[in-house]
């Protein structure tokens, strides 16, 4: 029976099966009715060493192809500096539990406080928890919090400038959860304010969710909304990306009372879709409602400062079914990660970041212009990815990209498609993508 | 041991109730307290919401137990003890001395489905 | 361990950085965005340098406890070893550099790992089929009962709004029954710790959407009468649920799918060895039988006639998306690799290893702990304080002197159905050394319970930080660094 991950001698089975008092491993069940014991062979493959699994894992590489990444969607290609997956893989922090005992748990502990410190500075909050699922996920449960901070609601808006993905998710939770929908559509590539209007007029809103920036890439210009929302006694409500709160206008400028979003954005790779990071910040005022884990400074009894799982009186294993949510964790290692990136680019490092993707995204919207292929979509503001009209079919161009080893050109919806640059890309990589496409009209 | 005061109306659920003509003075009894440990938090309603007799109307944090409260009389809530937002330790210092709410009766008659303190006391030695 | 005092914040001194990047040649600046979309002042993040950022989280880090500092008994939370090997599968660029929206010919090889996962964990629950989208335990939760409603409601059942939830449940149960609109009705637990089937039978009606269960339950005990509980809750018309967070002891051995379970969530963070991370990222994939396979989330991977694999978004009558993407993939590719080095052979070995660590320290520490339910255990078991009550230690007590001795504490006050529970889960990756040396210092604590109760209630003593003032904590919470002081 040896094998790497199992300590066990015969001899030590032996001794351990005497003091229990069994003969066998098998007697170890003999409380299980025989019928449900499982006594086949599992079809799947026999042991393999490390080498083979490597091997195994290089072979299924290879039916992927790496691209060159001018998509953003949700999903954002920024630079990752060295020194987070060193960090990130000291085992103290990668194999522990939830910090349930602080007294050994100060490490993960203390990285919270500094990640909940770093999200409300960008956010403009007062408060946030140790981190989400994903952004989606953040999403759906702001729409929650919303409907029990407001008692006697039953309405959530969301703005149809939000991605589909997350629309998607907040869908799903909000038909299970008993929660009516309503959609604040886009007008000019922008969240309406006059629809927003008249579905607040409609009353019984709990509250409004509208992105930051939304799934054109144009940063949205809330002004009125807060104060529409709040007029109506609702919750305002704001989808961003943290990296762009660095430069753009924060959530608590707008007037927000929650922020929910993915940090992806924040250094983390691509990786398929995950893990990433969901965020969920608020107003003090609704601490009490916020879901999942928060920590807070305290001191011990020696008057050493430490820091603890707090309010927990929220959750699920003292209030199971009356919890503000059934969320039990975080993505913790991923908060780590973006705490150790947003403390080695500070405020200058994230806001050159911006500057380098704006520069980067504004060279190339100009220079896509003049392939002939596309004509502008919207006039509005954006930051580092923006929506384009294709002028002949979208896959075509997409697929065309594709040859040459680049992903962009996604459509977003008929005929407008999507392009998003990060730091990563040089002008260089600009200038071939572009000559490339003029060729391709030509 | 906990204490109870005599005068007042007890629930099942721990809620003590004193008359001022009309309005019923509403608190958590002293046997609550003990229970809960050190209370961190008191989730307290707003002045104008309704409730009916034996409705939810908030709760009692402690960090490790939460506790719902139940209304147990009918009736629009005029006046809150602000105090307990920045100090729930009142209820641990004298559990009868700190109210939490103020309910104006739409029926008191229901105050006499209520105990008082001799029942109550026998209520909680069985508990 | 060594106490560390300082925040990365204060490290900071105007004009350090941490940071490379290029140099900015571009004509376009943030500058010419209107004036009422940008931030009006930049945000107080920490200007460190790099060897600042390395000091300080390696500090932090040597404050912390995990599986490879130490035995961490863990109940319900299956602290097993976290290979390294699969750290560095999932580090491969050639996985970490792929974009979630890539189209499908690009991603081969993703979408067959997605695929052979899911029929890695069918073969090992017995169940049909799989979605590896959910990121956690509790989020399969949810997802699953999510799919349970989606059936009743497509067969037009819609009445079905109750669950059933035994009184040991995880307190996540009933909290994910509520996210999805259910309401909880519980059913008792026997004096030996099982679920009391006599006060089953009467809550079994046309409003039962189902029953959910874990099993072995949270006390570590079998549930012996499974097969007649489905068969009733079947007979009801109402699905089960299987949690599977206590899943460990029963692979290779038993099968849900074969229990009569028809919807399971797995923690790959617990029974495939990922790393639990500090509290996340974990994966909660939900298996179903058969008659339930379109009601799973979306997207799906769909596999075509010629073996190409492609991403579906409807197909069926699927409950929803349920995430972002398709789920914490790298967490995916950890609970594949470990899959494939134990292989077939080693993956019955599991179940069996973790129960007898168990029922190997119960039966060792019994005599000074005490055992409320004597029965032979799963993975795991619970105490329900110590035997000799005299001497007013309580599991705290305990479970903070096992941290003086280099162990991290066993799961305490959990389940409820105790007052002084202390729950231990060794894990079939631990040496007989290691638990001996645990039982030892268990008897230890036993005996200082008695000689030097007061080293007891004011452990812990050798730790960085000592025990907390929780209360002011939660009466004054402080949630950042700038409520400081």
């Amino acid at each position: 029976m040896a094998f790497a991950y199992f300590p066990h001698t015969e001899d030590d089975v032996r001794q351990m099966l005497d003091r229990i008092g069994v003969g066998s491993l098998e007697d170890l069940y003999s409380d299980v009715p025989q019928d449900v014991i499982y006594r086949d062979e599992f079809d799947l493959p026999d042991a393999m060493s490390e080498l083979e699994v490597r091997q195994y894992f290089e072979g299924l590489a290879e039916y992927n192809t790496s691209l060159f990444c001018l998509c953003g969607l949700g999903a954002y290609d920024h630079y990752s500096p060295a020194v987070i997956p060193h960090i990130i893989s000291r085992s103290e922090f990668l194999t522990a539990y939830t910090p349930y005992q602080p007294e050994v748990s100060q490490g993960t502990l203390r990285y919270i406080f500094e990640y909940q410190s770093m999200i409300t500075e960008l956010t403009g909050m007062d408060c946030t928890n140790a981190s989400m699922y994903d952004g989606a996920t953040a999403a759906a449960e702001a729409m929650m919090m919303a409907m029990a901070s407001t008692k006697k609601k039953t309405r959530v808006l969301l703005s149809e400038g939000l991605l589909p993905q997350v629309v998607g998710v907040v869908k799903t939770y909000a038909k299970f959860n008993g929660v009516q929908l309503g959609f604040i559509p886009c007008q000019d590539g922008q969240t309406s304010y006059g629809a927003l209007a008249a579905e607040l007029a409609a009353g019984d809103v709990a509250g409004v969710l509208v992105p930051g920036i939304n799934r054109y890439g144009i940063i949205e210009d809330m002004t009125g909304f807060a104060d529409a929302v709040h007029a109506q006694k609702g919750l305002y409500m704001v989808y961003s990306d943290p990296s762009s709160l660095a430069v753009i206008k924060t959530p608590g400028e707008w007037g927000a009372d929650i922020v929910c979003g993915d940090s992806q954005s924040l250094g983390i790779p691509l990786c398929y879709g995950g893990p990433y990071v969901g965020f969920l910040a608020c107003k003090k005022e609704h601490v009490r409602k916020l879901p999942g884990r928060i920590v807070g400074a305290t001191r011990d009894v020696d008057g050493k400062r430490a820091y603890v799982l707090t309010l927990q009186a929220r959750e699920q294993h003292i209030r199971r079914e009356k919890a503000t949510s059934n969320i039990c964790s975080n993505q913790s290692l991923m908060a780590l990660y973006v705490t150790v990136y947003m403390s080695l680019m500070g405020p200058k490092g994230l806001r050159e970041v911006n500057e380098l993707s704006y520069g980067g995204a504004h060279y190339l919207h100009d220079r896509l212009l003049e392939t002939g292929l596309f004509e502008k979509a919207f006039d509005k503001p954006f930051l580092k990815e923006f929506t384009l009209k294709a002028l002949v079919p979208a896959r075509k161009i997409q697929d065309a990209l594709m040859l040459i080893g680049v992903f962009g050109a996604v459509e977003v919806e008929e005929g407008l498609v999507n392009f998003c640059v990060t730091e990563k890309v040089s002008k260089e990589n600009i200038d071939a993508v572009v000559e490339y496409l003029k060729e391709l009209e030509a | 041991m906990a204490k109870t005061v005599e005068g007042l109306y007890y629930s099942e659920s721990h809620e003590w109730v004193k008359v001022e003509g009309n309005v019923a003075v509403i608190g958590i009894t002293d046997f609550a307290q003990h229970a809960m440990g050190d209370l961190s938090y008191v989730d307290m309603p707003e002045v104008d919401d309704e409730f009916e007799a034996g409705e939810e109307f908030g709760a009692v944090e402690s960090v490790k137990a939460a506790s719902d409260l139940f209304c147990p009389v009918s009736g629009t809530v005029v006046e809150i003890n602000e105090e307990l937002e920045d100090a729930p330790e009142l209820l641990n210092q004298d559990a009868f001395a700190n109210w939490i709410m103020k309910v104006e009766m739409s029926d008191p008659s229901e105050l006499e489905g209520l105990m008082d303190a001799a029942a109550y006391e026998a209520m909680c030695a069985n508990e | 361990m060594k106490y560390y005092d300082k925040l990365i914040f204060d490290l900071s001194k105007a004009g350090r950085q941490g940071y490379s990047l290029p140099v900015n040649r571009w004509e376009n600046s943030v500058s010419e965005l209107p004036a009422g979309l940008r931030r009006s002042a930049a945000p107080a993040l920490p200007e460190v340098s790099e060897l600042d950022v390395v000091r300080h989280y390696t500090n932090l880090s040597q404050m912390n406890f995990g599986v490879d500092s130490g035995f961490y008994p863990l109940g319900s939370c299956t602290m097993k070893y976290n290979p390294k090997i699969n750290e560095e599968i999932a580090a491969m660029p050639a996985f970490a550099g792929l974009h979630p929206l890539q189209p499908y010919q690009t991603v081969q090889g993703v979408l067959r790992l997605y695929k052979d996962l899911s029929h890695a964990l069918s073969e090992i629950t017995g169940m049909a089929e799989f979605t590896l989208n959910p990121f956690a335990g509790a989020h399969g939760e949810l997802t699953g009962l999510m799919v349970i409603r989606q059936y009743h409601m497509s067969r037009g059942d819609i009445k079905r709004t109750r669950i059933i939830v035994p009184d040991s449940a995880h307190g996540t149960n009933p909290a994910s029954a509520a996210v999805c609109g259910l309401e909880i009705v519980q059913v008792k637990s026997k004096a030996n710790g099982l679920v009391d089937v006599e006060d089953l039978k009467p809550l079994l009606d046309d409003t039962i959407a189902g029953i959910m269960m874990t099993n072995p339950n949270t006390l570590g005990l079998f549930e012996k009468d499974i097969k007649e509980i489905a068969a009733l809750v079947h007979d009801c018309g109402g699905l089960l649920y299987y949690d599977g967070a206590n899943m460990n002891p029963l692979m290779g051995v038993v099968r849900p799918g074969d229990m009569g379970f028809d919807v399971l969530h797995l923690n790959l963070h617990k029974t495939f060895s990922t790393p639990h991370g500090g509290g996340g990222p974990g994966a909660g994939p939900v298996g179903v039988a058969a008659h339930l396979v379109g009601h799973l989330p979306v997207p799906k991977v769909v596999e075509s006639e010629d073996g190409t694999l492609q991403i579906v978004d409807a197909e069926g009558e699927p409950c929803g998306r349920i995430s972002g993407f398709m789920g914490n993939f790298g967490v995916l590719l950890r609970a594949y690799t470990y899959i494939l080095m134990l292989g077939k052979q080693n993956l019955k070995m599991v179940g069996p290893l973790a129960v007898l660590g168990a029922n190997y320290i119960k039966e060792s520490l019994k005599d000074c702990f005490e055992l409320p339910i004597e029965s032979v255990c799963k993975h795991e078991f619970v105490f329900d304080g110590l035997k000799d009550k005299s001497t007013g230690v309580t599991t705290l007590d305990i479970a903070k002197r096992l941290l003086d001795y280099g162990f991290h504490a066993p799961t305490i006050y959990f389940p409820l159905l105790f007052h002084q529970a202390i729950m231990i889960e060794p894990t079939e990756t631990e040496s007989k050394e290691t638990l001996d040396g645990f039982i030892e210092i268990m008897k230890h604590i036993a005996a200082e319970a008695g000689s030097d109760p007061e080293s007891l209630k004011t452990a812990p003593h050798t730790t960085p930080v000592r025990r907390l003032d929780e209360t002011t904590a939660a009466r004054q919470p402080i949630l950042r660094y700038k409520d400081m002081n």
